[in-house]
């Protein structure tokens, strides 16, 4: 394998683990912020306990979250020189400014909510979890606006030899960056929720500490049903944005070949492995795919006959991701509206086996969250900055494959192992359930 | 106004605010071997860093960001041309952060021992990377014709570099047994004073050494010569780095601190300052050198991250400081009870 391919999958390699713990983050902290302000209002020793359960596990996990986000930071300059100098001047800033309006803010109140337990009023102690989740939503909002930029490039000119920012508003205002930010929170939110939802129906099943589970429960589940049915109206608003800026996009994620209008929606559709038009095409809904790429019945759609090879992305991939990612999407409705549903009816217990389901959901929307970057960014091939700059044009120069190999190998490895320590951390405190604490008041 | 030059004074500062206080988290980590005698002590060491490591390292973030940002150039070379340096940094780092969060997470000693001994090795490879990656940036990269670089990553490991290797591990060491002198109590806290007294020799010695091979191996003296005022940095280190010890000899171990954080933060700036107007340097021939007149961002960029740099980074420094003010209480053992709730 070349330097580019190394290069390609050792970015994916590392940003997808850095994704398995960054979107728990996004939705575990607003919960444990919830629980811990519930708790310094009404000092129900209860809500004590579950900010210290959910913050715990909240912990293990946004510690490798922070350490693989500095491979992200850097390896642009590393693996992607020529991507870095051609566009750094618009790219780089909402990267700078990520660092210093949010990503100082959450590392430094971390700490602060760590060890400030017998130092902080009870109120100022939750306004630390608030602060912590506000500023990893905010980290969010930057790394999007500036991936947006990649799928959807506004406010730059070409000067220079490279890509200049003229317009900082219209990054800023970049419809394409704010509808992946409320796509992935969201995202986020649902896997916090599934997460809570899952580790309190194992404790459930086994009657430990059942008020306090059921509880979290509870909360997990309005959180997540909430979430996934915000989500599913982000997600259209989302298909209708890359039909209309990303047209090869989204003409692989439905796997379309012919151009035409009124188009209908193939509910089963098989793409030939040759990557060259379907080999099955059946059950169609008249209209269906104009009225998802357009919200107009009679909206033409573009094919990838029309588009040339070169401009096309891996069709297979980004078809059975997409499918498969919307197919969950719409789990996540029904199982977090069941459990809604049954925590308000006080009848969680009596169906132990919807609770055993719940247990093994955990992973769920963590697989639909993974797949649905891989669309997004398998999606927006061969362009590493879509219509601007193809990604074998953005490789670095001066590294060479046998470097990118050693890297690559050791990432792999390393990361492995870190990944097993830190899920097995998280298993055993989690199984561990909760502890009655004491309440810690701050001395004066 | 020229946004370039006033970038270049931001971008010595991030790295140098990266130094001086993860400096002394590094240190006083790698050298809890030496400070921390049993469990107790040793729970002292990485409780007293605990709540600051992941802060300090931000401003790393921040200082990459900020170089994407407004010198993309030097950006895209430093980190391409570096490559396999750059790996261990990271590796290095990844493994400190890890290290550290997940020491206490397990009762059994024998993985506090694992852990507590891979933050100390990482914590000084990142120390020695970091130096030696400055030495080859103080002492000039083989930047060649196009822009093409010309170097390998044996050839990183020359004397020069490892003497400022070894200099910034002398420096965290320093750095961070006044830390702990300061954070912890008792006989731990006499033992970190007296091992800081003795690396405070090992600290002038090499900076002695690294001011001789400088003015030998490098260009960095030219702007010092040129403009007299600059030496005012130089001559701030020596005597800061003169107070940080005197200070300790009069116990007055907060004072020292501060004094070594003047003296680390004063040395940065000096290479900084000895290296304008390059940000990386070339050996080759100074036309290959990228600067801040040919490697910068379009001044609109600048102008923006000026105003983002002036108006969030005191905010920063304001509540980064009352965290520090928070947490100001050595780590007796009713100390160690209070935030060790995890």
């Amino acid at each position: 394998m070349d330097a580019l391919t190394l290069s390609r999958l050792q970015f994916a390699v590392t940003a997808m683990f850095h994704f398995i713990f960054v979107p728990l983050t996004l939705g575990l902290g607003w919960l444990t912020a919830w629980f811990e302000t519930r708790y310094a209002l009404s000092g129900d020793a209860k809500y004590l306990s579950m900010t210290r359960f959910w913050g715990k596990l909240f912990l293990i996990n946004f510690a490798l979250g922070v350490v693989t986000g500095l491979t992200m930071e850097f390896q642009f300059g590393m693996n992607w020189a020529e991507y870095a100098k051609y566009v750094g001047d618009i790219f780089g800033a909402p990267l700078a400014i990520e660092a210093t309006v949010a990503f100082f803010l959450e590392s430094t109140f971390i700490g602060v909510w760590v060890f400030g337990w017998g130092r902080l009023s009870r109120k100022a102690h939750a306004a630390a979890m608030w602060i912590v989740a506000f500023a990893t939503n905010m980290s969010a909002l930057w790394i999007l606006l500036a991936n947006g930029w990649m799928q959807h490039p506004v406010g730059y000119a070409l000067r220079n030899g490279r890509a200049e920012m003229t317009d900082f508003p219209a990054l800023l205002a970049n419809a394409y960056g704010w509808i992946e930010f409320f796509h992935t929170v969201l995202a986020g939110w649902v896997i916090a929720g599934f997460f809570v939802m899952g580790v309190s129906a194992w404790h459930l099943l086994r009657k430990n500490q059942a008020e306090a589970f059921r509880r979290s429960f509870g909360a997990g589940a309005v959180f997540a049903l909430v979430s996934a049915v915000l989500l599913a109206v982000v997600g259209d608003r989302s298909g209708v944005n890359v039909a209309r800026n990303q047209p090869a996009k989204f003409a692989a994620m439905e796997s379309v070949w012919e151009t035409r209008a009124d188009a209908p929606y193939t509910l089963l559709t098989v793409p030939r492995l040759s990557g060259e038009g379907n080999a099955v095409e059946a059950l169609r809904i008249p209209y269906g795919l104009s009225l998802l790429a357009f919200h107009d019945p009679h909206a033409v759609v573009k094919g990838l006959n029309d588009i040339p090879r070169q401009d096309r992305p891996p069709v297979l991939p980004v078809f059975l991701g997409f499918r498969t990612m919307v197919a969950l999407g719409g789990l996540f409705i029904l199982l977090s509206a069941a459990g809604v549903w049954l925590w308000r009816k006080e009848r969680l217990q009596d169906y132990p086996l919807y609770l055993k389901l719940m247990v093994f959901a955990i992973p769920l929307p963590y697989i639909a969250i993974q797949i649905g970057w891989l669309v997004t960014e398998l999606g927006r091939q061969p362009w590493a900055v879509y219509g601007l700059l193809r990604t074998a044009d953005g490789v670095s120069k001066s590294v060479t494959a046998g470097q990118v190999w050693l890297s690559l190998a050791g990432f792999t490895l390393f990361y492995s192992a870190l990944g097993v320590v830190d899920i097995w951390l998280l298993a055993k405190y989690a199984r561990k359930g909760m502890e009655e604490p004491v309440p810690a008041e701050a001395k004066p | 106004m020229d946004y370039a030059k006033i970038w270049f004074v931001f971008w010595a500062v991030l790295w140098t605010g990266y130094f001086a206080l993860d400096g002394f988290d590094l240190g006083a980590v790698f050298s809890a071997g030496l400070t921390a005698r049993g469990e107790e002590e040793r729970r002292a060491v990485f409780a007293s860093v605990g709540p600051f490591w992941d802060g300090n390292e931000v401003w790393l973030v921040t200082a990459g960001g900020a170089t994407f940002a407004a010198f993309p150039a030097v950006y895209a070379g430093l980190f391409s041309w570096l490559y396999p340096a750059l790996a261990l940094i990271l590796f290095s780092l990844i493994a400190r952060g890890v290290a550290l969060e997940f020491r206490g997470k397990v009762a059994a000693p024998a993985w506090k021992a694992f852990w507590e001994r891979t933050a100390s090795v990482a914590s000084f490879l990142a120390a020695l990377l970091f130096g030696v990656a400055f030495g080859n940036l103080f002492r000039g990269l083989e930047i060649g014709p196009g822009g093409g670089y010309y170097g390998t990553f044996f050839g990183l490991l020359n004397p020069y570099a490892l003497l400022t290797g070894l200099l910034f591990c002398a420096f965290f060491l320093f750095h961070g047994l006044l830390w702990v002198s300061r954070k912890t109590v008792g006989e731990q806290a006499e033992r970190a004073a007296r091992l800081a007294g003795g690396a405070w020799y090992l600290l002038a010695a090499l900076a002695a050494a690294f001011l001789v091979y400088s003015w030998a191996a490098t260009a960095l003296f030219n702007n010092f010569l040129a403009r007299k005022w600059l030496l005012l940095l130089p001559a701030g280190f020596a005597v800061s780095l003169a107070a940080a010890r005197l200070l300790l000899g009069m116990g007055r171990r907060g004072a020292a601190f501060l004094a070594s954080f003047a003296a680390i933060a004063l040395f940065s700036l000096s290479g900084f300052a000895g290296l304008y107007p390059d940000l990386l340097a070339s050996r080759v021939d100074p036309a290959y050198s990228l600067t801040v007149y040919n490697a910068s961002s379009s001044a609109y960029t600048l102008k923006l991250m000026t105003g983002v740099v002036l108006v969030f980074l005191p905010v920063v420094i304001a509540y980064q400081a009352w965290v520090y003010r928070l947490f100001r209480a050595p780590l007796g053992r009713e100390e160690l009870e209070r935030s060790g709730m995890y």
